[in-house]
């Protein structure tokens, strides 16, 4: 059909008349699909229906300014409340602006196809997907039995362990090596919404670069590495592998006020209670509290994240 | 004969490659535009060859721009007078993969040998196409080419901000809310002060990249009368698609086509007995 | 005019700017290094240390063991008991298993959840599935741990009437919660960067979009779902908390789900907190999370391989 003169000097060959058939809609794929959906959404459902009438009863504000009693089957969780927050605060402080550079290193000063890029990208990949486990055993042989020992070496008469043991300080550096990923990431993405016109006004007016990066760059993307350090903090406080053997403990008379304290924390707490308690029963109550107060805090550090990320990309729609 | 016309430009590059420079450094003067009036030169560029990676964008291109004058440069896109424009203040610097030959003289000094490029582009100042306020006050905008050079007195910057934006032409409309988002401006405005903005820092030269090309009717003429009143203390280079407006705005004019600069002048030669058939062909409309 | 004084730029200001960033930008590679280098460092004596070898070599690990004089040799995990025992397998096939049946249970899910979501969904459909996997997310594996201990066990048991309340099947189902959304996510965004000028090709040529959707998009995105269900597989072999709290915990060869297990991760979180530094028991324990680490490492170079592929496919396609 393609060149006229073959089909006119052709011998007329009758034409195969086509018989289409007539199509099926696919409701089959579309209805077991749809099911896989619906499976999700129940099971959600009935995991926070389970978590919010199995908690709500005991949220007080007793229960959350409290400390536990009686071997953990009566009183609160703040000293595991206070201790997860100080252990994101410490966590944050570490790894947002080490995320932050490094993603302005890779999205200011290389282009996207150098080998050093692949390389620390593919490190971040790779980071992303270690088992939490493993940077449990991470943090016991570099910080505590690597960087601790030598503080200890050098800064003190050798009496006994001073840092060279379970910390907060430890558990939140530990933590930061796994959250830095996510700053990246979500640094990455804000920078990449800053229209490069805005950099090349900031050039042209004899600005270094270093300058442009600090009053043109960061001011711009700084929602992006809010909601970088928010998923962080998320992430973070929802860690317990990584923690048990580099900080947290059973249980404390007192809260954490120095580096080298060690410290309560929510998901531990929670794990503890459910598998070392002689009674689960008579713990049932403070444990669903326990699990609702962290899951409470981490979907709503999530939705925070949600709404600025939306923001953010919206606003790189109308630019 | 217009084909003609053609081969010949082609062998001419041809051998302007294969001339030795001594004989090179005549081309300047002889096209050159406009020497009678006693002028100041303010830029010259010699042998300029432009690469993005293994693409030559440039050749050989040389041209001499005089002070206190303004200069068009036009050409159908893709031509490389936006390339040329950005020479002239390195900011191609800022485009990895890019390399250059020739030599960019502002007031006798080669730019491409001075050690700090921000300080090139405090005497070159730029207005892009589209107008990029930053994302801060209309303040904040006129004064950050001052604080990123160093200016701390807040009296000199306040005072500065105030003077430039008169001279934009755009005091009284901004006076009450300098403290509002640039982005809350009009297009027209945001333009205007971009142009404030390249000025707040007295340079000695403005580039203009089709500073009116993403603007109305009356915003467009707001920024062609701006240009014209500029002239008297700054050296002009503007890049526009818009032959009319080369016409109205420039006093000297070069013509460029697929990275060469055919033909340079002054402007009402250019328009109206151009020496080249391309540049005629192009002036009356029968391409670009 | 007047020209203004400004200061000369400080070259070295600079020049220790940009090496700052660059310097911060190895963090990632430099943590990927660090990890590697002191797990492993940890679990060298069980190459080398002759008296490490005499209890726990490679051998002991690998090969059915005598244990008591006179009796059959066997597999067998007791790292505390009198003869202490090192035998991998045991720990191998629990983490096998559990990982079978979280994959069982996540792939059907969420590769149907992410066909839904990118091919019959509409907008506001849409707009509703992501938050859901978002949430499923979000939740600590800690949480899930706790659930499938307290609430899915028993629900199981209660169900099924299996002997041990806590088995493979109780862990797997908990763990495939944590696997749906690694494996929706990259599926979903496999289909949804199919080039649309593909679907456009076919959808001209009078194909439904049921047709479009199981002709063009299933298999162009195919490495994408399988790059899914690799990192999935990566997550589900990794992931300590569920496991160490739903599974029961006997390192026990069987065939049977509805027996106990121990993985490799839960092992190493629940007797990591009670060895003695530096003995055999420490370093097998530093080996396990080595072998976690290098597992883990590849199949995550895998699946970032495909997706990687598979981008430049699509954008090469697109231009």
């Amino acid at each position: 059909m393609i060149n006229p003169t073959v089909t006119e000097t052709a011998a007329p060959a009758a034409e195969i008349p086509l018989a289409f058939k007539p199509k099926k809609g696919g409701y089959i794929p579309k209805g077991l699909t749809l099911l896989s959906v619906i499976i999700i959404t129940v099971i959600l459902a009935v995991i926070l229906y389970n978590i919010v009438f199995g908690g709500i009863g005991i949220i007080s504000v007793d229960f959350l300014t409290h400390p536990p009693e009686q071997g953990m089957e009566a009183g609160g969780i703040f000293p595991a409340i206070f201790g997860t927050v100080a252990l994101v605060i410490l966590m944050t402080i570490a790894v947002v602006p080490i995320g932050v550079l490094t993603a302005i290193y890779l999205q200011e000063f290389t282009s996207p196809d150098s080998r050093i890029t692949r390389l620390i990208r593919l490190a971040i990949n790779n980071l992303a997907g270690v088992p939490s486990i493993v940077f449990g055993l991470f943090g016991l042989g570099f910080f505590i039995g690597f960087v601790g020992r030598g503080m200890d070496l050098l800064f003190t008469d050798g009496s006994g362990p001073v840092w060279a043991q379970p910390a907060i300080i430890w558990a939140s550096l530990t933590l930061a090596v796994l959250t830095l990923p996510v700053v990246i990431v979500a640094t990455e993405e804000a920078l990449r919404t800053i229209p490069p016109e805005i950099k090349d006004a900031s050039y042209a007016l004899g600005a270094t670069k270093l300058q442009t990066i600090i009053r043109v760059i960061l001011p711009q993307a700084t929602p992006g590495i809010l909601t970088g350090a928010i998923l962080a903090v998320s992430r973070g406080a929802g860690e317990v592998a990584p923690i048990m053997f580099t900080g947290a403990a059973y249980y404390l008379p007192y809260l954490p006020g120095k580096l080298n304290d060690q410290f309560m924390e929510l998901g531990y707490h929670i794990y503890v209670m459910a598998t070392q308690s002689p009674d689960v029963e008579k713990t049932k109550p403070i444990l669903y509290g326990t699990v609702l107060v962290l899951l409470v805090l981490t979907f709503m550090l999530n939705f925070l994240a949600v709404i600025l990320r939306s923001k953010i990309r919206s606003k790189r729609v109308n630019a | 004969m217009p084909e003609e016309e053609t081969v010949l430009e082609e062998e001419n590059m041809v051998e302007n490659e294969k001339k030795s420079p001594v004989q090179n450094e005549t081309i300047p003067d002889k096209i050159k535009p406009d020497k009678d009036d006693g002028a100041k030169t303010k830029i010259i560029v010699s042998n300029l060859d432009f690469y993005y990676g293994d693409s030559q964008a440039l050749f050989r291109v040389s041209l001499n721009i005089e002070e206190n004058k303004v200069f068009a440069l036009i050409g159908p896109s893709g031509c490389g007078k936006s390339t040329f424009l950005r020479t002239l203040n390195r900011m191609n610097d800022t485009i990895p993969g890019t390399r250059l030959s020739g030599t960019v003289l502002l007031d006798g000094e080669d730019i491409y040998k001075v050690r700090d490029v921000s300080a090139v582009r405090t005497r070159v100042g730029m207005v892009f196409q589209k107008s990029n306020p930053f994302p801060k006050s209309i303040f904040e905008n006129v004064a950050y080419g001052l604080k990123v050079n160093g200016i701390t007195n807040k009296d000199l910057i306040a005072e500065q901000v105030e003077n430039t934006l008169k001279k934009a032409y755009l005091w009284e409309e901004v006076k009450d809310k300098l403290n509002n988002n640039a982005y809350l401006l009009s297009g027209g405005q945001q333009q205007r002060l971009c142009i404030a903005r390249a000025l707040a820092i007295r340079p000695e030269v403005v580039l203009m990249d089709e500073p009116a090309s993403a603007l109305d009717p009356i915003s467009t003429s707001k920024i062609e009368d701006l240009i014209a009143e500029l002239k008297k203390d700054y050296t002009i280079v503007i890049v526009t698609h818009n032959m009319q407006q080369a016409a109205r705005v420039s006093d000297n004019t070069a013509f460029f086509y697929e990275g060469v600069m055919i033909e340079a002048g002054p402007t009402n030669k250019i328009f109206t007995k151009p020496d080249k058939k391309k540049t005629e062909d192009y002036i009356t409309g029968r391409f670009g | 005019m007047d020209k203004l004084q400004f200061k000369p730029k400080s070259r070295w200001r600079e020049f220790i700017g940009e090496k700052f960033i660059a310097l911060s930008a190895l963090s990632a590679l430099v943590a990927i290094f660090l990890i590697f280098a002191f797990i492993f460092k940890e679990s060298i004596p069980i190459f080398t240390d002759p008296d490490i070898k005499e209890e726990a070599s490679v051998d002991k690990m690998v090969f059915k063991q005598e244990f008591y004089e006179g009796r059959e040799a066997k597999w067998s995990w007791q790292p505390n008991s009198e003869v202490p025992k090192y035998s991998l397998l045991p720990l191998f096939i629990g983490t096998i298993k559990a990982a079978l049946i979280a994959m069982l249970f996540a792939v059907p899910l969420g590769v149907g959840a992410a066909v839904y979501s990118a091919e019959f969904a509409s907008r506001r459909m849409r707009e509703f599935i992501k938050p859901i996997i978002e949430l499923l997310a979000g939740i600590p594996s800690v949480v899930l741990g706790f659930l499938a201990l307290i609430v899915l066990a028993t629900f199981l048991q209660k169900t099924f009437g299996f002997v041990f309340r806590l088995n493979t099947i109780n862990a797997g189902i908990a763990l495939g919660l944590a696997v749906i959304p690694i494996v929706f996510t990259v599926a979903e965004d496999a289909m949804t960067s199919v080039p649309k000028s593909l679907r456009d090709a076919a959808l001209a040529l009078g194909a439904n979009p049921w047709q479009v959707s199981m002709t063009v998009v299933l298999p162009a995105a195919l490495p994408g779902i399988a790059a899914g269900i690799v990192l999935g597989f990566g997550r589900a072999i990794g992931e300590t908390m569920i496991v160490l709290m739903a599974s029961g915990n006997a390192a026990i060869i069987s065939a049977s789900f509805t027996d106990s297990i121990r993985t490799i991760s839960a092992t190493i979180a629940a007797e990591l907190a009670e060895v003695v530094f530096g003995s055999a028991h420490y370093s097998v324990l530093f080996f396990l999370g080595t072998l976690l680490f290098v597992f883990t490492f590849f199949i995550n170079l895998g699946g970032d391989y495909i997706l990687g592929r598979l981008k430049i496919k699509f954008q090469g396609r697109m231009k």
